[in-house]
């Protein structure tokens, strides 16, 4: 018999108890979390990790993202295919640093040559202080909002929800769809000796996030 | 690249290093490895604090969840219709893998799954592989089965590189090295890291910091080479295929992403039917152990994705015992477990003696469960675990899943007795045995054992206790017991039934 079929056998064989179908969950679904104002409570949920955020109108992007990038000592930076065209052009015009889109060419090596990524993002959760990527359009492939040290972070207020499950309720066709996912709340950390907080062993040491409303 | 990069021998001619000898062969069963841990005293400091630490923490974030008690029942009932139908979600689940793009093996056991394993990387030419921290991979002793195979394992995620590094073996199911302060840590490193890759900085201090800097660097070369990755899954959704990896430091990451070859070692029990369940798990996991309302990370991926990380990938999916836990009604409540490590945390058998003490990879009140569900009671280190508890009851009220862990952790003594009436064996501690039968015989009879004990609790106006009647008499003959709860938590319980952590 193939290991396959044996497993399945003895699954089956030690559910033989079980007759009757599952039973209903008493658990409603995708509820939304209470609370005074969800943009607020994400902006200070995500500081408590010790993450940088800004909050501004949408004309004042490009500037906000120039300002993350020079406060944060970047001096190359990498942008995901289908970056706003307004910020990319803003970021290529300035005279220190040095612009690279990712065409998918770049290799881990390039990308750990690389001081910085600036990417969109799909939902910030208030609750949690998290912000998702789905990797769409401006977000990029995984591996850029994951080894430059410095990752600016753009989340716009109305993909602020309140917690968990309507952040899972807005994600499920992303998922459906195959589409990898990534959850960052706050920037790479440990606590591993003796339980003392160290930012960043393996992922972005700074996270700056960008939250623009209107 | 240098040649230090390059995998190489240590002078006993492994590419990497030695665990300890007691991870091939039986450690003592748990009255006398309870003893060593106890006579540990940097250990016992140092699980005093964290297991302290966490446990506040966790207290704090559980607060802050209004419906925290319906999370629990919803994260019950869904792992319990789950297992209750599993063979058609993880049929569902292969489904939905091969669709999308990723192959499928099934595993009998730790044997076949290691076999899976070293196919698949002699197969891509590669002589190492990188892990995420994973139970699964330690429960299938993978990193053995690769050295024997000519392939080195490296751990990535700090404290299982302190472990490996240590040549010593973890004794917490999330802080692995919990056992370990800065100084030893730092020693370590000095000594061991130059031997296997990137040696440690000249003037390494004990800073934190510096350590993980530390470590940072070590592993930064063999993420950047690395063509072939292990982990585990926190979650395998049936319906879309999507595996769910929760940690903090970027290392899971950096192995979901980076590498051409993912293979994922996945217990059939992850499985969850819906992408909708997660909202529940996602929630209670990060609370229930570290103590943050979120972890750092959380990777989701559904098969090969184009452009964009491995594109061959593929997914173990193993019983190892796990149909042997199932087939007991009672027992296949422990197949909820989402190893949040809760348990470990609140338990002051665990708190005292430590990890190493339950002589296998899940320590603590769910060790002294699953193993011998798992693995049998046959050997003595199994048939022992379930004693390894002075049945408190804290662990239940934690227990994200709500596994009624006292309750099974007297099933199992139930399940020794009856497996020694079977055999006639007397190798086992005869008055061990004896009050344990006491205790199984009448459900009464266990309660007045618990209030017993409280009732001393109240009386006796010292901290600690000395040696305890019963099943606890061998190990309490050793070390200061923890002054017993002044009430049992069946008491606890009825009075404050709805508790806020
Ligand atoms: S038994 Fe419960 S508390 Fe213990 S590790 Fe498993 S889920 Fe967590």
């Amino acid at each position: 018999m193939s290991a396959r079929d044996d497993v399945l056998a003895r699954v089956r064989a030690s559910l033989t108890d079980v007759a009757e179908p599952d039973g209903p969950v008493d658990w409603a679904y995708g509820l939304p979390t209470a609370m005074a104002d969800v943009v607020d409570r994400f902006v200070e949920t995500v500081t408590d990790y010790k993450a940088t955020v800004v909050r501004c109108g949408a004309s004042e992007l490009p500037g906000q993202v120039m300002r993350g990038l020079m406060e944060t000592g970047a001096r190359t930076v990498v942008l995901p295919a289908g970056t706003d065209e307004m910020l990319h052009r803003t970021l290529e015009m300035a005279a220190d640093l040095s612009v690279r889109v990712d065409d998918g060419s770049l290799t881990a090596a390039d990308l750990d040559a690389t001081d910085a990524v600036v990417t969109a993002s799909s939902v910030g959760i208030a609750e949690t202080g998290t912000i998702v990527l789905d990797h769409g359009p401006g977000q990029g492939r995984r591996a850029l909002s994951l080894v430059p040290d410095r990752h600016i972070c753009v989340v716009r207020a109305a993909d602020v929800v309140s917690d968990v499950p309507e952040a899972v309720a807005r994600l499920a066709t992303s998922v459906r769809a195959g589409r990898p996912l990534t959850w960052i709340s706050g920037p790479s950390a440990t606590s591993d000796i003796e339980l003392s907080r160290v930012e960043g062993v393996h992922g972005p040491r700074h996270l700056w996030v960008i939250l623009v409303e209107g | 690249m240098t040649a230090t990069e390059q995998p190489r021998r240590d002078k006993d001619g492994r590419l990497t290093p030695a665990p300890p000898e007691w991870t091939t062969r039986p450690a003592a069963p748990f009255p006398e490895a309870a003893v060593k841990g106890l006579e540990n005293q940097v250990q016992r400091a140092n699980l005093r604090h964290a297991t302290g630490t966490i446990r506040a923490k966790r207290a704090r974030v559980v607060a802050e969840v209004d419906n925290w008690q319906d999370l629990r029942s919803a994260g019950e009932a869904i792992k319990n219709r789950t297992l209750r139908h599993l063979d058609q979600h993880l049929v569902t689940l292969e489904e939905s893998l091969t669709k999308a793009g990723a192959t499928v093996h099934w595993a009998r056991d730790a044997a076949d799954a290691n076999r899976i394993i070293v196919d698949l990387v002699k197969a891509t030419g590669e002589q190492e592989v990188t892990k995420v921290k994973s139970m699964v991979t330690q429960e299938i002793g993978m990193n053995e089965a690769l050295e024997e195979a000519g392939i080195a394992a490296w751990e990535t995620d700090l404290a299982e590189l302190i472990v490996q590094l240590g040549h010593d073996f973890p004794s917490h199911i999330l802080v692995p090295a919990i056992h370990r302060n800065r100084g030893e840590i730092r020693e370590i490193f000095r000594e061991e890291m130059g031997v296997y890759g990137t040696p440690a900085p000249e003037g390494l201090s004990e800073q934190p910091a510096e350590l993980a800097g530390a470590a940072r660097t070590h592993l930064r070369n063999k993420f950047l080479r690395t063509k072939v990755a292990i982990s585990g899954a926190n979650f395998a959704v049936a319906e879309t295929g999507t595996l769910v990896v929760v940690e903090s430091e970027g290392n899971g990451r950096m192995n979901l992403t980076l590498p051409e070859t993912l293979i994922s070692v996945v217990g059939i029990e992850k499985v969850l039917p819906t992408v909708e369940d997660l909202e529940v798990f996602l929630r209670l996991l990060p609370r229930s152990s570290t103590g943050e309302r979120m972890n750092p990370y959380t990777s989701m991926w559904t098969g090969p994705s184009a452009g964009d990380g491995p594109q061959d990938v593929h997914v173990i999916l193993l019983d190892n015992g796990r149909t042997n836990a199932l087939a007991d009604p009672k027992g296949r409540e422990a197949l909820r477990c989402i190893r949040c490590s809760a348990c470990l945390n609140i338990c002051p058998v665990y708190e005292r003696v430590g990890g190493h003490a339950y002589g296998s990879v899940y320590p603590g009140p769910i060790g002294a469960i699953l193993n011998p569900q798992l693995r049998g009671v046959e050997n003595p280190i199994d048939k022992s675990l379930p004693f390894a508890s002075s049945l408190c009851g804290a662990c239940n009220e934690v227990c994200p899943v709500k596994i009624p862990i006292s309750d099974l952790l007297v099933h199992e003594r139930h399940r020794v007795v009856e497996e020694k009436k079977r055999h006639q064996l007397n190798q086992f501690e005869p008055a061990m045995m004896k009050a344990a039968s006491w205790v199984m015989a009448d459900h009464k009879h266990l309660e007045a054992a618990g209030t017993a004990s409280s009732l001393a609790g109240k009386l006796l106006p010292i901290r600690t206790i000395g040696p305890l009647p019963g099943p606890l008499s061998r190990w309490t003959q050793n070390r200061d017991v923890p002054m017993v709860p002044a009430q049992t938590f069946r008491q606890w319980w009825k009075e404050n039934h709805d508790e806020r952590a």
